[in-house]
């Protein structure tokens, strides 16, 4: 064999393997919809609408300020929501993993708050707060906050003993040894709590918008329930698993970026 | 030894003993016990003896990493627990195991030091590269630990100490986990530079060959730890003498 006809096979070789890749990522959410669509044939359209039907909303809702920002103004939720209770998490972790006693009055405190339904905060949310912002944010912070705290102490307390020695030895200041040390060992943590807490945020959001709130996707769910209108239903729910598509994908691109160092192993596991 | 001499005396250990757990309750025990030890400016001293006998923590207090139960320690004349902050940039270890960060490439692993020391990056690339360099790592400057072998992560981690310029080097048997041949090729670099740079150095190790290869003098300890003896060695030792402060401190670990 030359070359050149290396060079093709190569070529080849990895288009069929980036095919394959795409083929496997896309099957799946193909063979849901042709459920779908094949169940829209049988089903009045108040159950199972078209495809097409749904497409056609989703496009409207995208391409009309007035409903779009209803999508922009619940994702801005989720976000605050997940800062929030980011920045409170991680202080609350950094205070439990510095003091033992800090640890054994919160840990407790976080395991209640982990076992109060999303939807009691939304009732204690309506009856503490006048506007719907700070009762929005208020809940996405109560049920995302545990998550964020235990996972950034685990990442605390998992870090490497003899690195954070070795960092030690150098006497860095305080910032120093957060920078240089701190930081980059519980970065994979952290986006792992990201992605782990966008999946809760995005369903608590909604909740709190259809009980709490006079605007955003939860809002719509609820004007679409009222009318049996499943095509405007998926049409809106669609809005908010592609914003998490698109946050997940870009904390996946993250990801690669910063994990680039680590070694990859021909097996799998 | 006078107190005068503490001038002198890059490390001085006096009185120090350290226990662990409380006393009279199991799995207390005493590591080291009224130690008195001095390592003059520019010496290089061996420090050997069996595992177990508190050879870590006597590392671990002068480099500040713990206290003493009793006695003093200082380096340059202050308290490495104490006054911590005070020898950034003035000490600097080398361990057992290389410990670099995963995270960073060769190059950015010996310019950690020189961050916390707060120098320009041209500084640091201009010294980092100059160490790898001379530990002939030129063309690994930007490959992950991951993808070094043993040595040449060791030979990093040998540049990282040597980089900050600290006159004080701690080694805690830096080439124990590497091969014969590797070992002895770095051990032989790294006596080269210490004396070319003219560094205090305290070189723990359990290796009779290589405490008589590196150290200017040899404290062989017992335990807990307390100097059993303590040999100085000159350049010129001939081989029946090295011969001799062999079987001698054979005897004496044996015993």
């Amino acid at each position: 064999m030359t070359a050149a006809q290396y060079q093709l096979s190569d070529a080849t070789r990895f288009s069929v393997s980036a095919l394959r890749r795409v083929g496997t990522y896309v099957l799946p959410f193909v063979a849901v919809a042709a459920v779908w669509q094949f169940a829209s044939l049988f089903f009045p359209p108040f159950l199972f609408p078209s495809l097409v039907d749904v497409f056609w909303r989703f496009i409207g809702i995208v391409t009309d300020w007035a409903q779009f920002s209803d999508v922009i103004a619940t994702v801005l939720r989720i976000l605050a929501g997940l800062a929030g209770a980011f920045v409170i998490g991680a202080l609350l972790a950094v205070v439990m993993a510095q003091s033992r006693a800090a640890h054994d009055f919160l840990s407790p405190v976080l395991t209640l708050f982990q076992g109060i339904p999303a939807l009691s905060w939304v009732v204690f949310a309506i009856i503490w707060f006048h506007g719907i912002e700070p009762r929005i944010f208020f809940i996405m912070v109560m049920t995302t906050l545990p998550a964020f705290s235990f996972q950034i102490l685990g990442a605390l307390q998992a870090m490497s003993r003899d690195l954070v020695e070795m960092v030690m030895s150098f006497r860095p200041s305080r910032i120093k040894l957060f920078r240089s040390m701190i930081i980059p060992a519980v970065l994979p943590d952290i986006l792992t709590a990201w992605k782990v807490n966008l999946g809760n945020a995005s369903r608590v959001v909604v909740v709190a918008e259809l009980v709490g709130a006079t605007g955003g996707v939860g809002y719509e769910l609820l004007q679409q329930q009222q009318v049996f209108d499943m095509a405007g239903a998926l049409a809106w729910t669609l809005q908010l698993v592609f914003f998490v598509l698109i946050v997940q994908a870009i904390l996946t691109l993250i990801e690669r970026i910063a994990f680039r160092y680590r070694a990859v192993s021909e097996r799998s596991l | 030894m006078t107190s005068n001499d503490s001038t002198e005396m890059a490390i001085r250990l006096d009185g120090v003993s350290k226990s662990f757990g409380k006393p009279g309750l199991a799995g207390a025990y005493l590591a080291v016990d009224n130690l008195d030890l001095q390592v003059a400016q520019g010496q290089m001293l061996a420090l050997l003896g069996k595992t177990g006998c508190g050879k870590s923590t006597i590392f671990n207090m002068i480099a500040g990493l713990t206290e003493p139960t009793e006695g003093r320690v200082t380096v340059d004349g202050r308290n490495p627990f104490r006054d911590f902050d005070a020898f950034r940039g003035r000490m600097a270890i080398v361990f057992q195991n290389d410990r670099l960060l995963p995270w960073r490439t060769a190059i950015q692993n010996v310019e950690l030091g020189l961050e916390i020391l707060e120098k320009t990056s041209e500084e640091r690339r201009a010294i980092a590269q100059r160490w790898l360099e001379t530990l002939g790592l030129r063309g690994h400057e930007n490959d992950y630990p991951h993808a070094l072998s043993g040595g040449m992560r060791q030979r990093v981690s040998i540049a990282r100490a040597f980089a900050t310029n600290a006159n004080i080097l701690l080694c805690d048997e830096p080439f124990s986990a590497l091969d014969e041949m590797t070992g002895r090729r770095l051990r032989t670099e790294f006596v080269k530079l210490v004396k070319e740079n003219g560094k205090t150095a305290v070189f723990i190790t359990h290796s009779i060959n290589e405490a008589l290869e590196i150290g200017d003098r040899i404290v062989v300890l017992k335990r807990p730890a307390n100097i059993a003896i303590d040999i100085p060695l000159t350049p010129a030792a001939s081989q029946e003498s090295k011969e001799a402060i062999r079987s001698q401190i054979q005897h004496v670990l044996a015993a």
